[in-house]
């Protein structure tokens, strides 16, 4: 009798307590609109350049191409969350929302409805976004062209199929604070860091994770994944560039998907570099100067040997090839597969030509990038320009691609020898047939 | 010395393991089907089949190839006994200058050996590294779509007939 009182004590408590958590993380629907009204010209270029900025159509790519329809599934360690539909149409897309709701979801994470949306939409960062510019934005995607389609719903293993948690998660994990200004610094660099934090959202890849799914607040910048790719630190200690990223160097590969003291931007990157072509060319020197603040802190970059001297200075240290290394396998398939754009002299000549040794697909502490630049090469879409590389997906074996893997570690840079290449090849093959 | 089986027939060839396929079917074994382009993989007029995908066979070096199965334009029919896929291109016309057609066929090939009914998405998604300066795609692509009708009529989908060498 007393144990089914506790019992029941025991119910009414958690019961209670649920109905207050969720009286508190209740939020109302905003009523519907009839339809889209007219916004300024201005307005909506303005719109357009910040929805670049915040890589919108990159996620949002209708899966059958029409531009902003969704229906795309981001990978996430707790299942797939599929894109939604952001063009006006009024039944499939975000036709009937306001602006309030609009600015609700961009900066609280809740949709028109009430419900709560996944933080696979970055609104921990978007929050920090001004009411102005979420505006614009709001301008932007109320004037493109509506689409029918209908994205598939995200459904999520229980218990994170409980939308309702998701308060929980952003009482612990969302700062709605705005971006601090930093008066020490320039008006670029306080420019930039508004866009990186916010809009741009570059930590929601290039930071690490914690167990539920939040950038790891105490180590940001320190390196990431996404879409079976290392998104590599950006600080000075974890980043993997053979040579300090500076400012000058970050604009042109943001802007134009390739830097010559780097390589070409590719996997998830790529179409990040693509939006960023579009942007204002002020915003995009911006976002370079706040992260070189964090991969060049001493601003020694520009006081840096230049490339020559550092590829001359590191292929002098390097050691004398040991024998056996060039009888290898890998050395034979780097000269017939590799070394007509890649050896030296061969006519690579888009934007210059970055050495292996510079590349921090060659010189990052997993094999990742480089496994899957090898294995499906760079693809710009159809019709585009940009840094092009054919796979080898179809006539190099597990085994070969790990060959070709050992000697371009060895050849180019002075770090260690990867481990279980094979078993790491085989995976990405497997994750990208599954 | 390094053995190649080249459409069904292995090959015992004397050459450097990082020669690629290419120089080794043309000037090695006498085989003229896959012609060389550009040498960088960005061409596809060497495109060649090896274990049922198309490759570049100028980007293919044989250290690799040990045990595996090479199939070429060789392999799909003789100018009396055409294959479906090449029998399309002379019926659709799809050739101007030909320099291209040998790779493209054999892009095509891959597909259809692995897809009976492919999309019109699908076969431009298939034949978008190979280039024609001539700019016969359409006819190309209206081959291709033939040689998929031929060869399901035929009710061996995706297959065609290997010519005995």
């Amino acid at each position: 009798m007393k144990a089914r009182s506790i019992t029941l004590g025991l119910a009414i408590l958690v019961a209670g307590g649920s109905a207050a958590f969720a009286g508190l993380a209740w939020r109302p629907a905003i009523g519907k609109i009839a339809s889209p009204t007219q916004f300024d010209r201005a307005l909506v270029a303005k719109g357009a350049q910040l929805a670049a900025v915040g890589d919108c159509a990159i996620c949002h790519a209708g899966s059958t191409g029409t531009p902003f329809a969704g229906g795309n599934p981001l990978q996430t360690p707790f299942g797939a969350v599929y894109a939604s539909n952001i063009t006006p149409d009024p039944d499939a897309g975000i036709g009937t929302w306001s602006l309030a709701a609009f600015r609700r979801a961009m900066h609280d994470g809740v949709d028109r409805a009430g419900g709560f949306l996944y933080p696979a939409f970055p609104y921990n960062h978007y929050t920090h976004v001004t009411g102005e510019d979420v505006d614009a934005i709001y301008a932007f995607l109320m004037t493109r062209t509506p689409a029918k389609l209908q994205a598939p719903a995200t459904h999520l293993p229980f218990p994170f199929n409980i939308r309702l948690l998701m308060a929980g998660w952003n009482a612990l994990f969302v700062d709605h604070s705005p971006v601090a200004a930093d008066p020490a610094k320039n008006a670029a660099w306080n420019r930039g860091a508004y866009l990186v934090e916010g809009l741009g959202h570059c930590a929601a890849c290039h930071s690490p994770r914690n167990a539920l799914g939040a950038e790891d607040k105490a180590h940001p910048f320190t390196g990431g994944e996404v879409d079976g790719w290392d998104a590599p630190g950006l600080t000075a200690a974890t980043s993997p560039a053979a040579i300090a990223w500076t400012a000058g160097a970050l604009y042109r590969f943001l802007r134009h998907g390739l830097d010559d003291q780097h390589a070409a931007s590719a996997g998830p990157m790529g179409a990040v570099s693509h939006d960023l072509s579009n942007v204002p060319e002020a915003d995009v020197r911006a976002i370079a100067i706040y992260i070189a603040s964090m991969t060049d802190p001493d601003g020694r970059g520009a006081a840096e040997p230049t490339r020559e001297q550092q590829v001359a200075a590191r292929v002098a240290a390097a050691q004398i090839p040991p024998p056996e290394l060039q009888q290898t396998s890998g050395a034979a398939i780097f000269a017939g597969a590799c070394a007509g754009c890649h050896g030296a002299g061969a006519p690579m000549m888009l934007n210059g030509r970055p050495s292996l040794a510079l590349g921090s697909s060659v010189t990052a502490a997993t094999p990742r990038n480089a496994s899957q630049t090898i294995l499906y090469g760079l693809q710009p879409g159809p019709g585009e320009r940009g840094p092009w590389m054919p796979g080898f997906a179809g006539s190099l074996t597990d085994d070969q691609v790990a060959a070709v893997l050992t000697y371009l570690r060895w050849r180019f840079t002075d770090r260690p020898a990867w481990p279980a290449l094979e078993d790491n090849v085989h995976r990405i093959r497997q994750d990208k047939s599954s | 010395m390094i053995s190649l089986i080249v459409n069904g027939t292995t090959h015992q060839v004397d050459v450097d393991p990082a020669t690629p396929l290419l120089y080794v079917l043309r000037d090695t074994l006498g085989m003229h089907g896959a012609k060389y382009g550009c040498g960088l993989g960005q061409c596809g007029a060497c495109t060649v089949m090896l274990d049922k995908q198309a490759v570049f066979s100028c980007l293919t070096p044989v250290a690799v190839l040990e045990g595996r199965q090479i199939k070429t334009i060789e392999g799909l029919g003789t100018i009396e006994h055409p294959g479906p896929l090449q029998q399309a291109f002379i019926d659709e016309q799809a050739a101007q200058c030909g320099y291209c057609i040998a790779g493209m066929i054999m892009r095509a090939q891959a597909l259809l050996e692995r897809t009976s009914s492919p999309t019109e998405a699908q076969i431009r998604a298939q034949m978008q590294p190979n280039l024609c300066r001539c700019g016969t795609h359409i006819r190309i692509l209206a081959a291709i779509r033939l040689a998929a009708d031929t060869m399901r009529q035929a009710a061996i989908p995706g297959r065609v007939q290997e010519v005995s060498r």
